[in-house]
């Protein structure tokens, strides 16, 4: 799968959607894929305020526990309620299941993430390591 | 050398050497620096028979007394202990088994842990719990570090003056230097009380420790604590002596988010308090953050219920140094022994030794207090350990009663140095006949004159 | 679904009006009088379940034939020294002089105990030279986090709690990056070198006035011995920071190389591995901590002394970082150790490491041709292969083989571990199986590897001869059941 150009992205494979001033933050295919079946999400409380690098939330699967790092500052303003149930669906959809959405504090920080292009460069960089 | 532990032959010693193609062991450790081998020997005598040992031991454990009446408790306790706990945890497929991550090989002793966890759950009422922690203490420690890792932005623990003093010392050498502040709710006539534990309460607090019984025996009311700890946004964390609560007032019924103790009670010998295992039982929204193993119920491949150990995500070998426990192996067999007992007491066995416990107790009290007229410290109810104030130092008591044949109790200034060197803290267990409880009355009678 | 070789719960064999005990009748009368408050009784419902005494015996001894024990087989997993623990151990520590002290009695009447465990403490020294100690740690992992506050408390009565980072290479168990979080520190890993080792580069940046110290276990996860330890114990100290030893690795060099002779200032044992007490299915064990001189002062208390022929216990510690444990630690294994150290003795456990290692070494030389061997030099007392080759030919993984090896009713090696390996499978024989034993293995192996060229599927679908199939950990993780209940639903 590769990565929507649409999303920016982070080192720690995370993907970010912008919609005005708001984000949308999930995982990256390659994040799931390293995983494994994702068996527990961490939702973040609704109204936490979290700066940009602070862990927001963890993802868990059988063998690994994985953080997922705010890639703006700002305010949880939504979380994915279906993945209480449903954590597979990370695995499933990755580009299509949100973790949380933000209310951008800083959006001049989203200058400092990768495009697509970059981070699919970045993931064949690790491959080869 | 030969040894029965040591099952090499020469020949097999050589053959093996030939086929590594060394000329020797000691070729195997030329890779160590020669300064650090020329001193590696070990500075001891060589091994003695078996014979040589078992008297050995035996001379040393005769050096020990354990022919005194025991009315010794404080955490520690002198219980009966059904045969078949014994046996069970003696079937070496079980003791010398490694932990059960190979699940499909480990089936019975996955079980057994998990009817284990099963019980917790049912005495203290709570949802959930695990295979256990090293003892009631470490577990209480743990328990905070849930309230802190839960409540973001804590940085207190109130711990009950009444807790005991070991647990008191644990929490505060486990949470030293962290930038954790532990603060005392003082004690009011021998129990914590709501009225202590409300000044202290704000956002800063991560959880709220007590224990009932408490290091004097008594039971505490924990009326209004649960809804005003869990205004403050902090967990509520009860310690509870387990063999307590087939007649006392549960944890998850004072509105506990967790509870903690000491197992030892259930089918094993006080063994200078190192037989022992720490219970954890939680609500079910903190399950994700306990601690240790956990046995979760499954299916394998065919369909069959199955069992494992689960949610290990949380645990230090996944989580290195993000994990917020770093427990790893912790007391399975003696869970499996206190598990042996339950299932053999039962329900009905339960209630049975619970209501001998409280009768004999009250019974040893009722003739101390009324006939001999002496001091209960406070006036509360108690299980099966009270403190008396005694018209002279405990200790000097405490010895005379020793000459007598009888550990009288633990002096509370032994726990607590500076306190009040007149309280004694008195256990009676099932174990006691009423043959013998008339002998204390008479022996503290004697000790007092 | 259930199926005819299903076991029942305990909960499942429960019928009204069975009793599996009987405690004696009471002799003082109703507690009527004499109970308690209203508000103080427990309403709800117990929950224990009614059956009889034979149904337990039967239940348990059941379960005992699902559970596998050193006592039944190969055992190589490494890092965990499942070694023979003797039967005389579990004897004496049944004692009753033993079983019956309690921990608060007066010290008159503990004198065996205490003289006991104050010599187990001066052996435990003398096997690594080290000066004394504290035998209150439950487990390595808590001896590590007891170890860990030594460090702090020593830093800070010289003034120096700026000291906030502890170096542990990336093939360190997870208890060691845990401890040392979790005791306050700041956790670098170091990368392994090539060779699998420490390398002096690698922690050359981080010596300096941040530096509290380095945890080590030497020889390391991948049983190797650590070239260089002398001049990372020189560089460590002259940056002034400490050495921790974690001593899970002991069995490789008893006899051979002491940790306090490496440099290390504090080191932790793990009984249950190194001293043959029996591992429980999980505990109990026990983690001592043994010092250097200059951090006594720290040491837990009660400490115990010898003074005037008699032993007693010395809490006049103004510097103690207090108590780690409700009591004296695990006392029913401390005991077990102490009488498999009076069995052994020195020459005893020289022998035991020297067999240890010969075992480890030879099944490296059989077994190399059959799996990648990612370190081709001298090991000690374990080795670690790799399944990579065999994943990548015939796309099975080193979970596979340990699976496989069940249906052949051995214990299999530790798998992803260390985690510096892929595929990895962590080999520790110990020093009780003969050649006889190693060569059954070996033969077994073949098979097994055999059968990934030729049968895949074999190892895949395994295990197929164990009471259960593959179980569902997914499963077990998303919807988790950790307990009973009446009426759950069967899944």
């Amino acid at each position: 799968m590769s990565s929507p150009s649409d999303l920016r992205y982070t080192k720690e494979h995370e993907w970010i959607r912008v919609e005005g001033r708001r984000a949308a933050v999930g995982i990256t295919d390659h994040a799931q894929e390293s995983l494994g079946d994702i068996v527990y999400v961490e939702i973040p409380t609704v109204g936490a305020e979290v700066a940009r690098g602070e862990e927001a939330s963890t993802v868990e699967s059988v063998k690994a526990s994985s953080p997922i790092f705010a890639p703006v500052s700002g305010k949880i303003v939504e979380v994915n309620a279906a993945l209480d149930k449903n954590p597979e669906l990370l695995n499933q959809k990755p580009y299509e299941t949100f973790v949380f959405v933000m209310e951008m504090s800083e959006p001049s920080e989203l200058d400092d993430l990768l495009s697509s292009a970059q981070y699919e460069a970045l993931v064949g960089k690790e491959a080869q390591a | 050398m030969t040894h029965p532990y040591l099952p090499h032959t020469q020949g097999e010693i050589a053959s093996m050497l030939q086929a590594i193609g060394a000329p020797s062991i000691d070729a195997l450790f030329a890779d160590i620096p020669s300064s650090i081998r020329e001193r590696g020997g070990i500075a001891l005598a060589s091994g003695l028979s078996e014979f040589e040992v078992e008297r050995r031991l035996r001379e040393l454990s005769e050096a020990n007394s354990v022919d005194r009446l025991s009315f010794l408790g404080c955490g520690c306790y002198d219980h009966i202990i059904p045969a078949i706990v014994g046996h069970i945890v003696g079937r070496s497929e079980f003791a010398t088994a490694y932990t059960p991550y190979q699940a499909e090989i480990s089936q019975g002793l996955l079980q057994a842990i998990f009817e284990f966890q099963t019980m917790i759950c049912e005495l203290t009422g709570l949802d959930v719990s695990n295979a256990s922690l090293y003892d009631g203490a470490t577990a209480a420690a743990e328990a905070c570090a849930m309230g802190l890792a839960v409540q973001r932005g804590a940085d207190t623990i109130l711990y009950a003056a009444t807790l005991h003093p070991h647990t008191q010392r644990v929490l505060a050498t486990s949470f030293a230097d962290r930038g954790i502040r532990l603060l005392a709710i003082p004690e009011e006539e021998g129990a914590a009380s709501l009225h202590q534990l409300q000044p202290l309460l704000d956002k800063r607090v991560g959880a709220v420790v007590v224990q009932s019984p408490n290091l004097y025996g008594y039971l505490e009311d924990y009326g209004g604590f649960a809804e005003a700890v869990h205004e403050a946004g902090a967990l509520f964390v009860v310690s509870a002596n387990p063999m307590s609560l087939g007649v006392v007032r549960s944890p998850a019924e004072w509105g506990a988010d967790l509870a903690v103790g000491d197992t030892q009670v259930f089918g094993f010998p006080p063994t200078l308090g190192g037989a022992n295992a720490g219970y954890i039982a939680a609500a079910e929204a903190l399950l994700r953050k306990m601690p240790g193993r956990i046995v979760g119920q499954t299916v394998d491949g065919e369909g069959r219920r199955a069992f494992v150990l689960t949610l290990q995500a949380r645990e230090q070998h996944i989580r290195r140094e993000r994990a917020t426990s770093n427990i790893c192996t912790n007391q399975a067999l003696i869970a499996l022994g206190n598990a042996v007992y339950l299932a053999a007491v039962g329900d009905g066995g339960f209630r049975a030794v619970c209501d001998l416990n409280l009768e004999k107790s009250h019974y040893l009290f009722s003739r101390l207090t009324g006939e001999m007229g002496l001091a209960p410290y406070a006036g509360r109810p108690f299980f099966n350990e009270f403190t008396l104030r005694l018209p002279r130092p405990a200790r000097e008591v405490l010895s005379r009663m020793e000459q007598a044949g009888i550990y009288g109790g633990v002096a509370q200034e032994r726990l607590r140095p500076g306190s009040d060197p007149r309280l004694l803290t008195i256990a009676v267990t099932e174990k006691r006949t009423r043959e013998e409880l008339d002998r204390y009355v008479a022996a503290l009678e004697e000790a007092l004159r | 679904m259930s199926h005819a070789d299903d076991l029942p719960l305990i909960f499942e064999r429960s019928r009204a009006g069975r009793i599996g005990y009987r405690f004696p009748p009471s002799d003082v009368g109703p507690a009527g009088a004499a109970g308690l408050p209203a508000g103080m009784y427990r309403e709800r419902a117990i929950g224990l379940p009614a059956v009889s005494e034979i149904d337990v015996v039967r239940h348990y001894t059941n379960l005992s034939r699902r559970s596998y024990g050193v006592d039944l087989g190969f055992y190589p997993l490494g890092s965990c020294t499942m070694k023979y623990n003797p039967k005389i151990d579990e004897d004496v520590a049944h004692l009753p002089g033993f079983a019956a002290v309690h921990p608060l009695q007066p010290e008159e009447g503990l004198q065996g105990i205490l003289a006991l465990l104050h010599d187990l403490t001066a052996r435990l020294c003398a096997i690594t030279a080290m000066d004394w100690g504290t035998l209150q740690p439950f487990a390595g992992a808590h001896g590590e986090f007891t170890g860990m506050k030594l460090f702090r408390a020593y830093f800070a009565r010289r003034g120096e709690s700026g000291r906030t980072k502890i170096l542990v290479p990336d093939s360190a168990h997870g208890t060691n990056p845990a401890s040392a979080h979790l005791a306050g520190f700041e956790v670098v890993e170091l990368r392994s070198s090539r060779d699998g080792v420490v390398s002096l580069a690698e922690i050359a940046p981080h010596l300096d006035e941040r530096l509290a110290g380095i945890m080590l276990t030497n020889p390391n996860t991948l049983g190797l011995f650590e070239p260089e330890i002398l001049e990372i114990s020189r560089r460590v100290h002259a940056a002034g920071g400490l050495l921790y030893y974690d001593g899970a690795n002991l069995n490789a060099v008893m006899g051979r190389a002491r940790p306090g002779d490496m440099g290390f200032d504090v080191v932790h044992l793990n009984l249950h591995k190194t001293f043959g007490t029996p591992h429980g299915g999980g505990g109990p064990g026990a983690g001592p901590v043994l010092v250097k001189e200059e951090l006594r002062p720290f040491l837990p208390t009660p400490d115990i002394v010898a003074r005037d022929g008699r032993f007693a216990l010395d809490s006049d510690r103004p510097y103690s970082i207090g108590r780690v444990a409700g009591f004296f630690g695990n006392v029913g294994i401390l005991i077990r150790a102490y009488a498999y150290l009076l069995a052994l003795g020195g020459d005893g456990l020289a022998a035991a490491s020297d067999r240890a290692v010969l075992n480890a070494n030879y099944l490296k030389e059989r077994l190399k041709g059959l799996f990648d061997l990612p370190y081709d030099s001298l090991c000690k007392h374990e080795l670690v292969l790799s399944a990579r080759l065999l994943k990548e030919k015939y796309g099975v993984t080193a979970l596979d083989v340990a699976k496989r090896l069940l249906d052949y009713g051995i214990y299999p090696p530790t798998i992803y571990f260390p985690l510096v390996v892929p595929e990895a499978l962590m080999i520790e024989p110990t020093e009780s199986e003969s050649q006889e034993g190693l060569d059954a293995f070996v033969d077994i192996m073949r098979e097994i590897v055999r059968d990934a060229r030729e049968n895949p599927a074999l190892l895949r679908e395994a295990p197929t001869r164990t009471p259960v199939r593959r179980v569902d950990e997914v499963l077990a993780a998303r919807r988790p059941i950790v307990r009973w209940r009446p009426n759950l639903p069967e899944t």
